[in-house]
C-alpha cells in the first residue's frame, strides 16, 4: 500500500494515499472545491483556476530540518497567492482553506471572466439543468455582470465537428477536457485548439470529422453546452429526464449505462429512450462509452418493432393471439420429436437463453448458439478469475491480444488495455494486419491469415515475448474471431488456453482468458449450454426450427436455403427481419430496455438490466414466451418472474451457485466519486446504484485439474490461382440489426468493403473506391476497395454483417 | 547593499564584456574570437575541470539570470535532477518583450561567446544536447547561427569527444513562429516538443521535469554570454562589478523618446539619468522624462522625477521604486504621452500574445483591451477606469503564469500613479 | 509530398531532435511546407503528420497558435509593422498609416499586383530602429530597419523585380 498522507481541509482532517490532489482528497472528505478543468481521470493542468484555495504547509526549521512549532501546533505557513487545488499533491500537515474571504474572491472572480465571454443563452442550451458552469455560478459568482454583453466575442454556434457531436464555440470555455480525453485516454488526438487567446476555439480536422468511437464521452465530461450529441440536442431538458440503469447490448463488454427516458407527444404520447449515458462502474466501463452503445439504441424504437403475434394463414402472415401463437409453435415442435431445433443468439439475457436451453433439454431436441466463434467451453474453464479489473493492470503485467481488432470489436476494452499499455503493462498484439492497438503494444506480432495457432504456440518457444508474457506477474489472452471461423476460433482458443496454463496464468484474479465475442451475451449462452453448429444449414434443414433473437435469412443465402426446406419455423424477435418473412409463426419479443434480465460479459460479469419503458405493443419477454409455448407442450418452466428463473439458473448451473438478483445489485463505494449533484467534478455519467454485477469464478479458480482439449489440426485453405483468400473482419459499425435503424450513424457503417493488399489490387486492375464482385461458396456480392498495406498479397478482408456473408475463411473470386 | 561602493558608477567600462564586437572588429570570426581568447574557458572546463566546479564558479560569481526573473544562474545549475538522465541545456532567444532588443546584438555579433556559454553551461550540467530556441523572427539570426555551429564543429568546439575526452555536445538552433508567451521556460520547452507554446503549471520545476519531460537547465542568452569570461577570469572579478545585490555587468535596452536608442552594456548600479542623459543622449525635443518602464511592456511604469532618475539600476533599487528592472528594457516616457495611450498599447499587445490557456489571462485581457480602448477613444467614464483596475487587480496573483500577472502591471500601476491622464481621458 | 520534394531538408530537420520525440520538427517542417506558396495548406498539413506519427489535427493546431505560419494565401511578401509601445514612441503608428495611404491599401490588405500584404504585428525586438518592419515571403523572413515610407516603396520596386 502506498505511503499516506494526513491533512486538513477546512478544519476536516483526512489521511489519503500520498500524490492525491488537494480537490481530489477535498472530494473524499466531502468537500467540494469548484472545478471546470480538472477531471479525475485526467492529468492536472490547472488552466481554468476555478479551484483556487488557500493552502498551508507546515514551517520547517532550515537549520534543523524540525517543524516549527507554535502553541504546541505546526507552525503552518501560507503562501501568499492563492494555490490550485487540482495540481497542488497533499502532503503531511497541510492546512487548506477552501471557504476563506480570500478564496471565495478568488473563485468569483474566475466565474466572472468565466462569464464574459459566456453567451448567457442557457434557455435554450441543452446542458441547461445539468451544467457545471450555470450550478457553478449560482454557487459562487458574481450576482451581476460587469461586461457589457454587446462586447462578447461571437463565434460560430452551430458547428459539427462529425455527423455525431456538434460544438458551439460561444459556449466553450476553453478547458481542453474534451482534447485531454481524446489524447490521454483515447489515444486519438483527433481534436484541438485552434488560434490563441480569446480566439482559441475547438476543431477537428479528422476524416470523417472527429474520428473517434469515443466521441459522445466528451459530451458528458464538457462543463457548458459547448459538446453536445447530433441525437440529444435540442431534444429535452435533462431535468423531464427519467433514469434506469441499464447494460449495452452491443459487445461482450457489458457497459454499465443509464437510460434518459421521457413521455413525447412527438411519439405519440409514449415514453421513450432520449438518449444512453454511462453509469459508473470501475472494473467495467469506468465512466465511459462507446459511441456505438450510445447511438445504435435508436433500434429498440425503431418502425420495424414487432408488436403483434402473428401466424401465417394463406401465404400470409396474420395477427393472432399469444395463445394461438404459441399453440402454434408448440403442437409442431412437440410433433418434431428429435427434430425440433432451437436457434437462439447472444443478444438474447441469461434468463432466455437458461429457458431455452431448458426446453430443448424436456423436448428432446437441441439448442444451437447462432455465432460462428467457438471456445466458450474454454473461457469458463480458464476465463479470468473473480476480482479481475483491467483497470488494475499495469507494470510487470502482460496482455496479449490475438486475432481481435478491439478498436472495433469492443471498443472499452481497446480503452482498458490502451490505459492498461500507458500504466507500463507489456501490451502484445498479434494480428495478420495493423489494427489501432498496435500503437500502443510493446510487441506486434504479424502471422499469415490461417496462421493463428502457430502464432500462439510459437508462444512456447523462447523469445523475448514469450519471456515476457511468462514472467509477467498477471496476463490475460483475448482471443477474437478476425479471420477465422468456428474451428478456427476454438483452435486458437485452445492454444491461448494451453499457453495460460503452462504459464501458470489461470486460476488467478487478473489472469486467464477472454473472448471478444460477437454478442453481449455470447459468454452467457455458452455458460447456459449453447453450443454452436459448425454445419448450421443441414442442422435446419428438415426441421421444426424455434428461432430467437437472430436474423438466419437476411445474414446468409445458405441458411435461407437451408430453412426453405425447415418442417416449421417459428420466429421470435423485437423486429421484422429477413427471417421473421419465412416464419410460420413471429412471436414479438420484448427490447432489453422494456423489461428486466441479467447479462454475462466476456470477463464473465453477471449483470442486471431493468425496465426503462413500457413494452412495444404486446410483446413479451423472451423468457416468458418459452415458458407459453413449453406450457403447450406440457413442459413447466418459469415465466412469471425473471429473478426466479434466475434463482432456477443459478441451482442448476455450478459457476451460478449463490447468485441472485439481490447479490447482483450491490454496490460498493468507487473512486472517482461521480454522478451525483456535482456535475462539475466528474462530468453528467451516473452514479451506480443499481449493481456493481458479480463476475464467475471460472473452473480451474475453484481448483481441480485442468484439462484443455486438444488443438484440432486444421488443413490450411490454399486459394487457387486468380483466387484470393477471402476473410472475415469485424466492424463495430456494421448493418446488423441493432444499428442500421440508427440513421444517425450511416455515414460511418457506410458502404460493403473489400481490403485488398495494393499488388492484389493492381493485379485485379483495380484501385481504392472501385466497386468489385466478390464471389465464393454460393455468395456473392458488390464491395468497394479499400487498400491496406499491412496486409498479404494473397489476402481479401470482407467485414462480416456488411452484405456479404462471410463466416470463416474461404477461396473468393474478386472481380 | 550595503559595504560595496559602486565602482563603476559613472564610469565607463574599460572593455565591454559581452559586446565585445564593440571593441575587437570581427570578432564573430572563429580565428578572431580564439585570438582573443575564446574557448580557452570551454577547453580548460572539458579538460581539466569537474562538472560541478564551473558550476561553482558560476554559482561564486553572483550571476542572475539576464531574462528578467534574475534568479541565481549557478543555483540553478546546481538543481539538476542527478537521477534522471539525459539531461538538456536550452538557451532562450526568444526575446520578445517590448522593449528588449539585446540577445539579437550578440548572436549577430559576438556569436561564440553566445555558444561558448551553452557549451560550458552543457558540460557544467552534462547536458550532451543542447538547443538555442529563437524567435522566429530571428530567422537570419537563426541561419547565422547554424554557419557558426557548423565551423565550431569542424574546428573540434562541438562533437564527439571534445578536446579528446569523452564528453560530447551537440547544439542546435530552434526557430519560434511569433509567439511572446513562448519566452516563458515551460512554454518554450512545450513549443521545442512540437506542441502549442503554452506554459506547463510548475512545481515540477525544469531542472527536475523539462524538456522531454528531464531535467533541463534553461538560461537567456545574455546570462550564457557572461559564462566563458567568468570561468575565464574567475568568480572574484566579475563580482567587482557591479552591486552587491547584482554582480557584473548588464546590457540596458533603451527605447522610446530619447535621442539615441539602443543596446548599453553597463555596470548593475548604474543610474537611470546616466544612462538616459548620457548614454541616450537625452530626451528628444528635450522635454522631461515622465515615466520609465524599466522592465518592457511587462513592468510597472515608475513616476520620474530627480531621485527616480538617481537610482541605481540593479534588482533591488529599482525595487524600491514600485517595479522591478526584469530584463533592464528601459522605455522612456516623455510628457507629450498619456498614459491611457500607454496602457492602451501594453494591453494591445497581452490581448494577442495572452496563450488562451488559463482563464483570467485569457478573459482578463480581453476585457482589459475593450477598456482601454475605451477610455483611450474618449468614450469611457470614470467608472471605467475604475473597472479597468479592479479587473487587473482580479487577475493578479490568478495566472497561471507571468505573462498574465505582468499583463496587469502597467493598467494597475499606470491608473494609481497617474490619476490625472486618466482623468482628462474619460467623459465628464 | 514534402518529403519526396525537399528530402534533404526533411532529413536534416529530423536529425536535429532524439528520434523518439521527432514531433519536435514540426516547426521546422511548417517553415518548410509554406516555403513556396507562403501558407501551409491542408495536404502540407496531412503529409507532416503523417511524417511525424501526429494527428492533422494536431498539426493544424499548431498552425493556428503562431502568427508566422499561415493557412490561407496572401501577397508574395508579408509586410509586418511593428506598432508597439516602443515602436509606436517612435512614430511607427504614423509610418504604417502613411505607407497604407501610399500603396492604396489598409492594414490586412494585399497590393493590387498581389506582391506586399501589410500587417501590423507585435514586438519584432527592434525598438531602437523604428519604424522598422520584417518581410516575410519566399526568402524567408528579413528585417528592415530605421524606416521611412520612401524607402519602403524603394524596397517595394525592388521586390517587384525579383525573380522566383
Amino acid at each position: 500500500m502506498s505511503k499516506q498522507v494526513t491533512l486538513t481541509i477546512d478544519g476536516k482532517q483526512i489521511t489519503v494515499p500520498d500524490g492525491t490532489l488537494v480537490a481530489d482528497a477535498a472530494k473524499l472528505a466531502g468537500i467540494d472545491i469548484p472545478v471546470f478543468c480538472h477531471h479525475p481521470k485526467l492529468e492536472p493542468v490547472g488552466m481554468c483556476r476555478m479551484c483556487l484555495v488557500e493552502i498551508g504547509r507546515p514551517m520547517f526549521d532550515r537549520a534543523t530540518g524540525q517543524i516549527v512549532m507554535e502553541n504546541g501546533q505546526p507552525k503552518i505557513q501560507f503562501m501568499p497567492k492563492l494555490e490550485t487545488a487540482c495540481t497542488n499533491p497533499v502532503s503531511e500537515g497541510m492546512v487548506v482553506l477552501t471557504q476563506t474571504a480570500k478564496a471565495k474572491e478568488g473563485q468569483k472572480g474566475t466565474v466572472e471572466f468565466l462569464l464574459t465571454s459566456h453567451p448567457l443563452d442557457c434557455p435554450i442550451c441543452d446542458k441547461g439543468g445539468e451544467c457545471p458552469l450555470q450550478n457553478l455560478t449560482m454557487e459562487h459568482g458574481p450576482g451581476k455582470s460587469r461586461f457589457i454583453y454587446d462586447e462578447k466575442l461571437h463565434l460560430d454556434k452551430q458547428v459539427p465537428l462529425g455527423e455525431l457531436i456538434w460544438l458551439d464555440r460561444e459556449r466553450c470555455i476553453q478547458c481542453a477536457r474534451c482534447i485531454r480525453f481524446q489524447d490521454e485516454i483515447a489515444g486519438e488526438a483527433v481534436l484541438g485548439f485552434d488560434e490563441r487567446g480569446r480566439n482559441t476555439q475547438i476543431v477537428s480536422l479528422s476524416d470523417p470529422g472527429f474520428d473517434s468511437v469515443f466521441s459522445g464521452n466528451t459530451t458528458d465530461i464538457c462543463p457548458v453546452g459547448a459538446l453536445t450529441t447530433a441525437d440529444f440536442r435540442f431534444g429535452a431538458r435533462p431535468w423531464e429526464l427519467k433514469a434506469q440503469a441499464s447494460i449495452c447490448t452491443q459487445c461482450p463488454v457489458g457497459c454499465n449505462t443509464t437510460l434518459n427516458t421521457r413521455r413525447e407527444a412527438k411519439a405519440g404520447g409514449d415514453i421513450v429512450i432520449k438518449r444512453v449515458m454511462p453509469r459508473q462502474n470501475e472494473e467495467v466501463n469506468e465512466i465511459w462509452l462507446c459511441d456505438k452503445g450510445r447511438f445504435a439504441h435508436h433500434y429498440v424504437g425503431s418502425k420495424k418493432r414487432l408488436a403483434r403475434p402473428q401466424i401465417r394463414k394463406d401465404e400470409k402472415l396474420a395477427r393472432a393471439s399469444w395463445d394461438a401463437a404459441t399453440k402454434l409453435a408448440a403442437e409442431n415442435f412437440s410433433a418434431s420429436k428429435k427434430d425440433f431445433v432451437i436457434l437462439a443468439s447472444g443478444r438474447l439475457a441469461n434468463e432466455d437463453l437458461f429457458n431455452l436451453k431448458s426446453l430443448a433439454d424436456h423436448a428432446g431436441g437441441r439448442a444451437i448458439l447462432y455465432s460462428d466463434m467457438g471456445g466458450g467451453d474454454l473461457t469458463a474453464l480458464v476465463g479470468v478469475g473473480a476480482g479481475t479489473n483491467l483497470g488494475k493492470l499495469g507494470e510487470g503485467d502482460a496482455i496479449l491480444v490475438v486475432a481481435s481488432d478491439l478498436y472495433e470489436e469492443a471498443p472499452i476494452w481497446y480503452l482498458r488495455v490502451k490505459q492498461a499499455a500507458d500504466r507500463g503493462a507489456a501490451l502484445i498484439v498479434a494480428n495478420p494486419r495493423e489494427t489501432k492497438l498496435d500503437k500502443f503494444a510493446k510487441f506486434s506480432i504479424r502471422y499469415s491469415y490461417g496462421d493463428e495457432v502457430k502464432a500462439v504456440n510459437d508462444f512456447g518457444k523462447k523469445s523475448k515475448i514469450s519471456d515476457e508474457f511468462a514472467k509477467a506477474k498477471n496476463a490475460i489472452v483475448f482471443f477474437g474471431s478476425e479471420g477465422l471461423g468456428l474451428n478456427g476460433t476454438s483452435a486458437v482458443a485452445s492454444a491461448c488456453a494451453d499457453l495460460l496454463k503452462e504459464t501458470g496464468h489461470i486460476g488467478r484474479a487478473s489472469n486467464g482468458l477472454i473472448g471478444v465475442w460477437q454478442r453481449a451475451n455470447d459468454q452467457g449462452a455458452w455458460e447456459v449450454g449453447l453450443q454452436p453448429e459448425e454445419d448450421l444449414a443441414k442442422a435446419l434443414k428438415g426441421k421444426a426450427v424455434y428461432i430467437v433473437g437472430t436474423d438466419p435469412v437476411g445474414d446468409d443465402p445458405k441458411l435461407a436455403k437451408a430453412l426453405e426446406g425447415a418442417e416449421f419455423v417459428a420466429v421470435q424477435d423485437i423486429l421484422e427481419t429477413a427471417t421473421t418473412e419465412i416464419a410460420d409463426v413471429v412471436l414479438p419479443a420484448q427490447a432489453f430496455s422494456e423489461r428486466e434480465g441479467t447479462f454475462t460479459s466476456g470477463e464473465r460479469r453477471v449483470q442486471r438490466f431493468y425496465a426503462a419503458v413500457p413494452p412495444t405493443g404486446d410483446s413479451k419477454p423472451d423468457f416468458v414466451i418459452t415458458s407459453m409455448i413449453a406450457k403447450q407442450m406440457n413442459i413447466v418452466l418459469e415465466g412469471t418472474s425473471v429473478s426466479v428463473v434466475f434463482d432456477i439458473l443459478a441451482n442448476s448451473i455450478e459457476a451460478f451457485t449463490d447468485l441472485s438478483y439481490a447479490k447482483l445489485a450491490e454496490v460498493r463505494p468507487q473512486w472517482p466519486i461521480v454522478g451525483r449533484g456535482d456535475v462539475y467534478y466528474g462530468g453528467t455519467t451516473y452514479e451506480n446504484k443499481h449493481g456493481l454485477g458479480v463476475q464467475l469464478v471460472p473452473a480451474a479458480q475453484v481448483g481441480g485439474t485442468v484439462r484443455i482439449p486438444k488443438v484440432k489440426k486444421e488443413a490450411v485453405l490454399r486459394p487457387k490461382e486468380k483466387e484470393l483468400l477471402a476473410v472475415p473482419v469485424n466492424k463495430l459499425y456494421d448493418r446488423g440489426v441493432t444499428v442500421s435503424p440508427a440513421e444517425l450513424l450511416d455515414e460511418r457503417v457506410g458502404e460493403a468493403t473489400v481490403s485488398l493488399h495494393p499488388e492484389a489490387a493492381e493485379r485485379l486492375g483495380v484501385e481504392a473506391g472501385a466497386r468489385v464482385k466478390i464471389s465464393f461458396d454460393g455468395v456473392s456480392g458488390e464491395a468497394v476497395v479499400k487498400i491496406d498495406d499491412t496486409i498479404s498479397a494473397g489476402v481479401a478482408l470482407v467485414p462480416r454483417s456488411m452484405g456479404i456473408a462471410i463466416k470463416e475463411p474461404v477461396a473468393a473470386k474478386v472481380k | 547593499m550595503k559595504g560595496k561602493s559602486f565602482l563603476w558608477q559613472n564610469k565607463r567600462l574599460m572593455a565591454h564584456i559581452l559586446f565585445r564586437h564593440r571593441d575587437i572588429p570581427d570578432i564573430n570570426k572563429l580565428d578572431v574570437y580564439k585570438k582573443n581568447g575564446g574557448f580557452a574557458a570551454l577547453k580548460n572546463a572539458v579538460t581539466k575541470m569537474k562538472p560541478a566546479e564551473v558550476t561553482d564558479v558560476v554559482k561564486n560569481s553572483g550571476l542572475r539570470g539576464r531574462g528578467g526573473a534574475g534568479f541565481p544562474t549557478g543555483m540553478k545549475w546546481s538543481f539538476m535532477d542527478s537521477k534522471s538522465w539525459p539531461h538538456y541545456v536550452l538557451a532562450n532567444a526568444d526575446e520578445s518583450e517590448p522593449g528588449t532588443f539585446k540577445d539579437r546584438e550578440i548572436m549577430e555579433n559576438n556569436p561564440f561567446q553566445f555558444l561558448e556559454g551553452v557549451a560550458l553551461a552543457s558540460y557544467a550540467v552534462g547536458a550532451n544536447l543542447a538547443y538555442v530556441y529563437l524567435r522566429g523572427e530571428f530567422w537570419q539570426v537563426a541561419a547565422f547561427l547554424d554557419e557558426k555551429l557548423a565551423e565550431m564543429e569542424d574546428a573540434g568546439y562541438l562533437g564527439e569527444n571534445l578536446f579528446g575526452t569523452d564528453y560530447s555536445l551537440k547544439i542546435h538552433t530552434h526557430l519560434g513562429a511569433g509567439a511572446y508567451i513562448c519566452g516563458e521556460e515551460t512554454a518554450l520547452m512545450e513549443s521545442l516538443e512540437g506542441k502549442r507554446g503554452q506554459p506547463r503549471v510548475r512545481p515540477p520545476f525544469p531542472p527536475s521535469v523539462g524538456l522531454y519531460g528531464k531535467p533541463t537547465v534553461i538560461n537567456n542568452v545574455e546570462t550564457l554570454t557572461n559564462v566563458p569570461l567568468i570561468l575565464a577570469n574567475g568568480a572574484d572579478w566579475y563580482k567587482s562589478m557591479g552591486t552587491a545585490d547584482s554582480a557584473g555587468v548588464k546590457i540596458f535596452s533603451l527605447s522610446g523618446r530619447v535621442r539615441k536608442p539602443g543596446n548599453y552594456e553597463l555596470p548593475f548600479g548604474t543610474t537611470f539619468r546616466q544612462l538616459i542623459y548620457e548614454n541616450g543622449g537625452g530626451v528628444q525635443d528635450g522635454r522631461p522624462v515622465k515615466a520609465i518602464m524599466p522592465a518592457g511592456a511587462s513592468s510597472s511604469l515608475i513616476v520620474v522625477d530627480d531621485k527616480t532618475l538617481d537610482t541605481p539600476m540593479d534588482y533591488a533599487f529599482v525595487r524600491t521604486l514600485g517595479a522591478d528592472l526584469g530584463s533592464a528594457s528601459v522605455i522612456v516616457i516623455d510628457d507629450t504621452v498619456s498614459i491611457d495611450w500607454v496602457i492602451n498599447k501594453t494591453i494591445h499587445f497581452f490581448k494577442h500574445e495572452s496563450c488562451g490557456k488559463c482563464t483570467p489571462c485569457r478573459e482578463g485581457n480581453y476585457w482589459m483591451r475593450h477598456l482601454t480602448e475605451r477610455i483611450h477613444s474618449g468614450n469611457g467614464y470614470s467608472t471605467d477606469v475604475d473597472l479597468l483596475l479592479n479587473v487587473a487587480k482580479q487577475m493578479q496573483g490568478k495566472c497561471l503564469c507571468a505573462l498574465g500577472e505582468f499583463s496587469t502591471m502597467a493598467v494597475v500601476t499606470g491608473i494609481e500613479r497617474f490619476p490625472q491622464d486618466f482623468k482628462k481621458a474619460v467623459k465628464a | 509530398m514534402l518529403l519526396e520534394k525537399y528530402p534533404k531538408e526533411v532529413k536534416q530537420i529530423l536529425s536535429k531532435y532524439p528520434p523518439e520525440h521527432k514531433r519536435s520538427a514540426v516547426m521546422p517542417l511548417l517553415y518548410l511546407a509554406q516555403r513556396e506558396e507562403g501558407y501551409v495548406n491542408k495536404a502540407a498539413m496531412q503529409d507532416i503528420a503523417q511524417l511525424l506519427d501526429v494527428t492533422e489535427t494536431e498539426v493544424a493546431s499548431i498552425v493556428g497558435f503562431y502568427t508566422l505560419y499561415h493557412d490561407e494565401k496572401a501577397g508574395k511578401y508579408r509586410m509586418q509593422v511593428c506598432t508597439d509601445l516602443p515602436c509606436a514612441l517612435r512614430g511607427a503608428d504614423e509610418f504604417l498609416n502613411n505607407l497604407c495611404a501610399n500603396l492604396g491599401v489598409k492594414v490586412g490588405e494585399t497590393t493590387e499586383d498581389g506582391l506586399v500584404t501589410i500587417e501590423s504585428v507585435m514586438c519584432l525586438a527592434a525598438c531602437d530602429k523604428a519604424p522598422m518592419f520584417q518581410t516575410q515571403g519566399p526568402d524567408g523572413i528579413k528585417y528592415h530597419e530605421n524606416m521611412t515610407v520612401d524607402r519602403t516603396m524603394e524596397l517595394i520596386e525592388a521586390l517587384k523585380k525579383v525573380k522566383e
